[in-house]
């Protein structure tokens, strides 16, 4: 693993522009708000985490970034351009139970690469069988996999793709907490090694700060962006460090505040 | 299982068999038969060559009057198991279908088909129809909305997304309502054929009391009914035992 | 699921009175053009049902088919709840019992017409004996998969909180298992409107069943065919209908997702 201080990434373009993004469910007069005027800039190769309590609407508004839902107000950009649907380019990795049951390990990274020569295919599953750490369950159903074996193929299957961005919702929450900090070592490693855009959402403080570049504090619904947090600490990240520490202290007392408001 | 076990619903049958007998002999001279005089039965109809006809016959109809039905009601259950609008348009029309008996079809399906083999695959059709409907759109509706989300992430096109997507998902539930309604065919057809053809399992069971009350084969046919009944349900099940299907029960 | 934009409230009325009017339409004029002089056209078949009210013999006749049902289906569901609950509670009971279940459920109540006609003779007995026959298996099959499929960790609780056995049946599996009971119970009914109509073809000389062939044999009335088929299609779905609001009772209510 890189020594390498890796504090702010390399190009500070504007990968993800949200402006004044709101979302309304259910119609103008019983209207649920649960997102509202939500304003973000997301730099290209930033990993991102959105905090925020349960039901907060943290997962809708992940679904807007991705074009899954359409804002009631506002917009969202990417590289310039307004977000009309779900894309390739960015995909969304879930909590659980996405995978294709009736597909191999194989079958499920491969899935968005039909495009694609045999050739061509074989070899970059091949390589994200290898990235994930899924040698030997290159022909096995998703049926005889654990929960954290299913979770690094969806992300394989994510990352097959080549996306720019990558949204995932609590994906390692249906997880026991030492499958956890496993997974977040190795969402990390991949990161590192193939750098792309990634937003995360959670719930777990800890994982906020060991994760990210910056926290995204959520207030409660309807959530506005309550806060945010730098984390300057240079990965790997000791989470017994005084300025580690110190972060994740802040953050506690920001999350504080939004459930109080 | 031990043995004893696996015995015990044989030896209950056997128990039941005994009374059955018993309880025939005490009473000389009523019309229905005992387990031996049915198969006295089964064998006079193997000897004249009428069972084999008579099954065949059956499984003709059930075979193509459900798979008609298949072909149909399939695809169409799940475009409008798919789109809301459709489901809203059809919804109360297959409502008020639904109820009718397949045999109240029986002097429309004389009218169309006359007596025959035809009028009878159409009954069983009619029969096979809306369940298989409700079985697709159903299946539609119970595919986790995952799954599609992650089908338009991919970016898919429409066909490409019913081909890896929606078929792959639908096919556990289709499968099972498949064997539900080849139990509903086989119903459908022996009830058809006492009506309006004849020859068959049905015909067979009225024909033998309307021409000389020969109860032995009416319960002969009876049990063979039964019989070949249970072997397909077991046999559809079987199918849903297969690996590539598997997946589909054992959750994700 | 659709991909396109939610259908306006509107449209919960407009799609299926565009599909009825059209079928309706589609119907009366292929009448119209196959000239066909027996098979009725939509106007004949309101006509039918007009004549059938007027003549005060359609209301005896579906008293008759209702009250089949009811007799029919009240038997079953008598005998068969607690059957099927026993052999739900107790799983050795059920292992014995299943293969003669097995083989009698594939047989379709109306192959038994030969056999009720000797215990019952030709008439209302037989015909409730047909109906009996056709909810029974449904409502024993539901009771026991609903009873089976109550957690064990219910019947654990129950025990621990000192209830004795037959306790725990009553006041926790019984419970638990009310909504599959009640799913079985409403597709037995179904069953049970079924069979009585193809019953009444057969076995006896009342009743909507009867209505429908009558009509043909005696006159080739098919508008009134026709106009009978309807009703029953309108009677079992009105009968489906207030089923599922029993579902809908509180007391029962968790059981069940009513989606869109």
């Amino acid at each position: 693993m890189s020594t390498e201080a890796v504090m702010t990434p390399p190009i500070l373009d504007v990968k993800l522009r949200m402006e004044h993004v709101g979302m309304v469910f259910g119609g103008d007069r019983k209207g649920v708000s649960v997102l509202e005027d939500i304003n973000l800039d997301v730099c290209d190769g930033e990993f991102i985490c959105l905090v925020g309590p349960s039901g907060c609407g943290k997962s809708t508004l992940l679904n807007v970034m991705g074009g899954f839902l359409s804002p009631t107000n506002g917009s969202v950009s990417i590289d310039g351009q307004i977000v009309h649907g779900p894309d390739p380019r960015r995909i969304l990795v879930f909590q659980e139970r996405a995978v294709f049951p009736w597909l191999t390990v194989e079958g499920n990274i491969g899935f968005g690469l039909s495009k694609m020569s045999r050739a061509q295919r074989d070899e970059r599953i091949a390589h994200y069988v290898q990235m994930m750490r899924l040698q030997g369950f290159e022909q096995t159903y998703p049926s005889d996999l654990s929960g954290g074996m299913k979770q690094r193929l969806q992300v394989a299957r994510a990352l097959a793709v080549n996306p720019d961005i990558l949204y995932l919702d609590e994906p390692f929450g249906a997880l026991d907490s030492i499958t956890r900090l496993i997974m977040r070592g190795e969402l990390l490693r991949i990161w590192q090694v193939e750098r792309r855009t990634i937003i995360f959402v959670t719930h777990d403080i800890d994982e906020a700060v060991q994760l990210a570049d910056r926290v995204v504090v959520l207030s409660s619904r309807p959530a506005k962006i309550q806060d945010m947090l730098t984390i300057d600490v240079p990965r790997p990240r000791n989470i017994s460090s005084p300025r580690y520490l110190e972060l994740r202290d802040e953050l506690l007392k920001k999350i504080r505040r939004a459930y109080t408001v | 299982m031990s043995l004893f076990v696996r015995l015990r619903p044989v030896a209950f049958i056997a128990v039941l068999l005994v009374t059955w007998q018993v309880a025939v002999y005490r009473h000389p001279g009523q019309l229905l038969p005992g387990p031996v005089g049915v198969l006295r039965g089964i064998g006079d109809l193997l000897q004249h060559g009428l069972l084999l006809k008579y099954v065949v016959a059956s499984l003709f109809r059930v075979t193509w009057g459900f798979l008609l039905a298949a072909a149909i009601a399939i695809p169409l259950g799940l475009t409008i198991g798919w789109y809301r609008r459709a489901e809203m348009a059809f919804n109360p029309l297959v409502q008020v279908f639904r109820p009718i008996s397949p045999l109240a079809w029986i002097p429309i399906a004389i009218l169309w088909f006359g007596v025959g083999d035809l009028a009878a695959i159409f009954l069983i059709f009619a029969g096979c129809f809306f369940p298989l409907l409700l079985t697709a759109s159903s299946a539609v509706h119970n595919i986790p909305t995952v799954y599609v989300h992650v089908g338009r992430n991919f970016g898919l096109s429409t066909s490409d997304f019913v081909y890896r997507v929606l078929y792959p998902a639908v096919v556990p539930q289709l499968i099972t309502g498949l064997r539900i309604t080849l139990g509903i065919a086989w119903l459908v057809v022996v009830a058809a054929e006492m009506i309006s053809v004849n020859s068959g399992l049905g015909f067979l069971i009225i024909d033998a009391r309307n021409a000389g009350n020969r109860y032995d084969l009416v319960i002969a046919g009876m049990v063979i009914v039964g019989t070949i009944g249970l072997l397909l349900d077991l046999g559809m099940r079987s199918l849903e035992r297969v690996k590539s299907f598997r997946w589909g029960y054992s959750g994700n | 699921m659709n991909l396109l934009s939610r259908p306006g409230r509107w449209e919960t009325f407009f799609w299926p009175l565009l599909a009825a009017a059209l079928f309706l339409a589609a119907w009366h004029y292929s009448v119209i053009w196959t000239a066909t002089r027996v098979f009725p056209s939509p106007l004949n078949v309101e006509a039918g049902l007009a004549e059938l009210v007027r003549k005060h013999v359609l209301w005896g006749d579906i008293v008759d088919s209702l009250r089949r049902v009811a007799i029919g289906f009240g038997s079953a569901a008598v005998i068969g709840i607690p059957l099927g609950l026993t052999l739900g509670w107790y799983p050795a009971l059920n292992q014995v019992l299943n293969p003669v279940l097995q083989i009698l459920r594939p047989i379709s109540p109306i192959a038994w017409i030969p056999v009720a006609i000797v215990f019952f003779g030709i008439g209302d007995r037989a015909a409730i004996f047909l109906v009996f026959l056709g909810a029974f298996f449904p409502i024993v099959v539901a009771c026991v998969s609903g009873v089976s499929s109550v957690p064990t960790l219910f019947r654990r609780t129950g025990r621990n909180f000192g209830l004795s056995p037959t306790q725990v049946l009553a006041r926790v599996v019984f419970p638990a298992a009310l909504p599959q009971i009640l799913i079985g119970l409403r597709i037995a009914l179904g069953i049970a409107w079924l069979v009585v109509v193809a019953g009444e073809m057969i076995a006896v000389d009342s009743g909507l069943g009867y209505l429908v062939i009558d009509s043909r044999n005696s006159g080739k009335r098919y508008d009134l065919v026709v106009a009978a088929m309807l009703l029953i299609g309108l009677i079992g779905l009105a009968l489906d209908i207030g089923f599922r609001r029993l579902e809908k009772i509180r007391s029962v209510r968790w059981g069940f997702s009513h989606g869109p």
